[in-house]
């Protein structure tokens, strides 16, 4: 019963997302909406992290490059197409990844973290300190994409519905999209090269090629989580790229649990409700809530060294004592 | 750019890659030989500089003493942090002490800014390192860094002295390449990453506290200098310190004649090292260079 | 025993009136800070803050008659969180008014969701061009300036010594590069020319290589705008690279703002251009300084006054619809109309919404930035890009 429970609960969370728009006031619809999109991004480092045992420190360049080719191939005064702006963020995200997974695989461990973090640093600094970049106060998306067909409009992101249905829907299409991959003869192959690569490598894989594929579609993923924050914000700076955003993503899935799925998405949410919980005033009050970084530091502390395996863990040993 | 301007330049990239080196020097021990990702490494160098701060009027002209008792106070810190927040960690996928080290840089700042507070502070060198010497036509150099310049190169010699030839140091070599293997020959391995540790803290600290009259203290101070040591410890190859010298170097370099060079993509030079250097020698110039 | 009773009787009285008063008055508005209290720049967003709350304190807790309830949001100065964070305010406290910030990128980010839910914005730091230039919109105000000015009036103080190359260092980043604009036009306009720009990457702050490019070249005088931690290690290195003798520096106020007690004896005599000095001897500037100080325990500074004066602007409008927000056209109209009288003189606001400003020589003398002379009086930014 459990069992059965547990498997379809995927679908049954998509189905209470689906319906809390219709419960929730606006915020918390944009705290929900944020954190679908943090999950799609959570979602995308996890295929390298947790599926490929591919530890990147530069992922924020993907998600970055696809938030700024939205905006940058959005026309200035009309609104852009959303089936030709989505598959171009991605594949500005994927064409970057191929050329950064190409040049990265070639170092393990450490130095692949570093050497990600050096493409994404250079990204970084490309729209951080050019003109043709954008610059440092980042750029608007004047109007926010819409689906047209035929001369009538069927999708608008200006719309905050229609932003959280795409979200949503691609929150659940990035994870079935997992979900099968990882059931996939190419997603066993992943994780058999995280286990044991030289034994897949003798096994008559070629490795490099299935770690190169995984960072590609990685690097799109993160390119459409990209995409629906610049949607989301119309606005994009460079910040998005730099190594803290890196970071943040990475802490995200350790937070949840690494591994899984569901770690992800679980990531995703316990970090922006346990930060928002602690710095919200009407919650723990003024003072501490100004000290907001004192107390999620000492939270994250006791996460760490309370839940070894991330907040899945808990999930999950609960699971087995009932 | 005439000879002479060329040579200070050469003179402004060493000095600037051997503070590099200072920083670098704690995190590339910690790295290579406890496999730690110590991302609170910037957090440690802005409480050394805090530390200076602090401890620059209560010793007056003792400049050296305040380094040394600045020092032994981090090492302090750093043995008693290790034992509250990383003992139990080792046994933990890698990535757990990644958060924990994250999570004390949140933590750190927010004790700074009760303890200290959000302004902006100067230190002021000692008296007798305040002179300066003419340096060309315009020119003047400040002694003090020129007394900075020697002091890293002081420590980096007392560090790969204590790593290379002492009982201590034979026992870190061993550490970093074969757990168990201390383990069985009866060293108490908790104690040495414990020792290892502090060791790391009070260099970034010393480095703080060194940088500190040069510069200003001020908040988040320690996020720039983290990614920065990074790539030195890695372009050096981790856990190698005289990797982590010519890789100080190296950075210093690039950056200082980037800077002139290619104003506009300056900052992208140093990760273009980075990645160029990896990509060639996939483990970092000096991996074995014990 | 008539005494008591006819106090009972008064109490009750006034208690019933007050009551009454009570059902009339319209609840509080809500006062939303979106200010950095964490990272490089939380000394600012204090400041800002406590400059704003002495000028409502000054009025007994009211602005424009109006009641004012405080919501405070810390926006990290990190540009990619800045929409959520501004939507805490926005859809969470529901504010009537945000006042922030100090970063640009996060200003703008800001600005879009200002106009987006037309929640009166009014910007009492950040300095980008655009926020009232390209991005102006009737609900967006700003109490400080805008990168442009303090270059400009730099640049006039250069030409006016009688400076003919000049060369210009900062971070290459929005606020740099709009402040190097706006000294090269003022300096080029005097007669002079601007031979090199010098940056470094943003918040890089080794100096030294740049210094001996600044040597080999010569000029007849440098301009530099750096901010806080890195404005202290800039004048310090200077002056130590034995610059300060040959080579006068001059620079936008920022570079000594909050600063000068840490740079020390670097410092001293360093000619800047801002629309506020400490040591204005104006008896507005001593009332706002003295009543800051009992306040606070500590000296106001710019931050302060941009943050009071925001304040102002805001009464000024309430004052205009005698506390009735809905009537929000008037009372913008007349946020734009007004005159403020700050610490810092009075000041009017450009079309564009942006202060059109006195521009002060100062130089630093001890701790203090003191007052020299006007370098432009009434300077209005061009609002270059705005449509209203």
């Amino acid at each position: 019963m459990v069992a059965t429970l547990n498997r379809w609960l995927p679908l049954l969370a998509a189905l209470a997302l689906a319906a809390l728009p219709a419960v929730l006031s606006p915020y918390l619809q944009d705290l929900v909406l944020r954190v679908m999109v943090l999950a799609v991004f959570a979602l995308s480092l996890e295929l390298l992290v947790g599926t490929t045992g591919l530890v990147s420190l530069g992922h924020a360049a993907f998600y970055g490059i696809g938030a700024y080719a939205t905006v940058k191939l959005s026309p200035e005064f009309e609104a852009g197409n959303l089936l030709l702006l989505l598959p171009a963020a991605m594949a500005a995200a994927g064409v970057y990844a191929a050329a950064v997974g190409a040049l990265s695989l070639r170092t393990k461990g450490v130095y692949f973290i570093m050497v990600t973090l050096a493409f994404a640093q250079m990204a970084y600094f490309v729209v951080h300190d050019t003109k043709a970049g954008g610059g440092t106060d980042g750029i608007y998306l004047n109007l926010r994409p819409v689906l047209a067909l035929g001369g009538q409009t069927l999708i608008n992101l200006d719309d905050k519905r229609s932003m959280y249905g795409l979200a949503l829907g691609a929150l659940v299409a990035t994870y079935a999209l997992l979900a099968l991959l990882r059931r996939s003869r190419f997603g066993h192959a992943l994780a058999g090269i995280r286990v044991n690569e030289q034994r897949m490598r003798a096994a008559g894989f070629s490795t490099t090629l299935y770690k190169w594929a995984a960072f590609v579609l990685a690097g799109m993923l993160a390119g459409l989580a990209g995409f629906l924050v610049a949607a989301k914000d119309g606005f994009v700076n460079p910040e998005m790229l730099s190594w803290h955003e890196s970071g943040a993503v990475l802490l995200v899935i350790i937070l949840g649990g690494l591994g899984h799925l569901r770690g992800a998405v679980i990531g995703a949410i316990g970090f922006v409700l346990l930060k928002e919980a602690l710095s919200t005033p009407a919650l723990v009050g003024h003072v501490l809530a100004e000290r907001w970084q004192l107390t999620l530091g000492l939270a994250v502390m006791a996460c760490v060294a309370l839940m070894p395996k991330g907040l899945i863990g808990l999930a999950r040993r609960k699971e087995s004592g009932s | 750019m005439d000879l002479a301007t060329f040579a200070v330049q050469c003179l402004n990239a060493v000095q600037y890659g051997l503070l590099l080196f200072l920083v670098a020097s704690g995190l590339t021990l910690i790295f290579g030989i406890m496999g730690v990702i110590n991302l609170a490494h910037g957090s440690f160098y802005m409480l050394g500089a805090y530390l200076a701060f602090g401890l620059a009027p209560l010793f007056g002209q003792n400049f050296v003493l305040m380094l040394v008792c600045g020092t032994l106070l981090a090492a302090l810190f750093g043995y008693l942090l290790e034992w509250a927040f990383f003992s139990y960690l080792y046994q933990r996928d890698h990535l757990q002490q990644v958060l924990m080290t994250w999570a004390l840089i949140l933590v750190f700042e927010e004790l700074r800014s009760m303890l200290v507070g959000n302004d902006v502070h100067g230190v002021k060198a000692p008296d007798w390192l305040a002179g300066t010497v003419a340096l060309g036509e315009l020119m003047t150099y400040p002694v003090y860094r020129l007394f900075a310049s020697l002091a890293c190169l002081a420590i980096g010699a007392a560090l790969w002295f204590t790593v290379n030839r002492t009982r201590l140091g034979m026992m870190i070599r061993a550490g970093a390449s074969n757990r168990d293997m201390v383990r069985g020959l009866g060293i108490p391995i908790t104690w040495l990453y414990r020792v290892v540790f502090a060791g790391g803290v009070a260099l970034a600290a010393l480095a703080g506290m060194i940088a500190a009259p040069m510069s200003s203290v001020y908040p988040g101070m320690g996020g720039h200098v983290l990614i920065v040591s990074f790539v030195v410890v890695v372009i050096g190859g981790i856990g190698s310190i005289p990797g982590a010298l010519v890789a100080a170097l190296l950075v210093g370099l690039v950056d200082t004649f980037g800077k002139v060079f290619f104003a506009e993509l300056s900052g992208i030079g140093v990760y273009l090292l980075m990645a160029v250097i990896l990509v060639w020698r996939p483990e970092g110039l000096m991996r074995k260079g014990w | 025993m008539p005494f008591p009773f006819s106090k009972l009787a008064l109490a009750t009285a006034a208690a019933a009136l007050s009551l009454g008063a009570a059902a009339q008055t319209p609840p509080p508005l809500k006062v939303g800070f979106m200010l950095p209290y964490t990272g490089t720049f939380a000394a600012l967003g204090d400041a800002i803050e406590k400059g704003f709350k002495l000028h409502v304190d000054e009025q007994g807790g009211k602005l424009g008659g109006r009641a004012i309830q405080f919501f405070k949001v810390d926006d990290e100065s990190e540009p990619s969180k800045a929409t959520d964070n501004v939507n805490k305010l926005i859809k969470r406290d529901q504010v009537d008014v945000i006042v922030g910030t100090v970063h640009s990128g996060v200003a703008l980010a800001m600005a879009r969701a200002a106009k987006e839910s037309n929640t009166l914005l009014i910007v009492p730091n950040a300095g980008a061009d655009a926020i009232t230039g390209p991005l102006c919109a009737p609900n967006i105000f700003r109490s400080s300036f805008s990168n442009w000015q303090p270059g400009y009036a730099t640049g006039v103080i250069a030409a006016q010594k009688g400076h003919k190359r000049a060369m210009t260092i900062t971070w290459n980043y929005a606020a740099g590069t709009e402040t190097v604009k706006g000294f090269t036009e003022a300096f080029e306009k005097g007669g002079g020319k601007v031979i090199k720009d010098l940056s470094l990457p943003f918040p890089n702050v080794e100096f030294q290589a740049l210094l001996t490019e600044i040597a080999a070249q010569k000029p007849d005088v440098v301009f530099a705008f750096f901010a806080g931690g890195g404005a202290v290690k800039f004048v310090k290195d200077y002056d130590a690279a034995g610059l300060r003798k040959s080579v006068p520096l001059v620079a936008s106020g920022f570079l000594t703002e909050g600063t000068v007690p840490a740079i020390g004896a670097a410092g001293q005599g360093l000619v800047t251009a801002m629309h506020y000095a400490d040591s204005m001897e104006t008896p507005r500037n001593t009332a706002f300084r003295n009543k800051y100080a009992v306040t606070y325990k500590s000296n106001p500074d710019v931050y302060a006054v941009q943050g009071y004066d925001a304040a102002q602007l805001l009464a000024a409008g309430l004052a205009a619809v005698k506390g009735d927000f809905a009537k929000r056209s008037e009372l913008q109209a007349a946020m734009n109309k007004a005159t403020i009288d700050s610490p810092r003189g009075k000041f009017t606001l450009s079309p564009q919404r942006n202060p059109t400003q006195d521009f002060y020589v100062r130089e630093v003398k001890g701790d203090y930035n003191v007052m020299s002379g006007v370098a432009v009086k009434a300077l209005a930014d061009p609002g270059r890009g705005c449509r209203i």
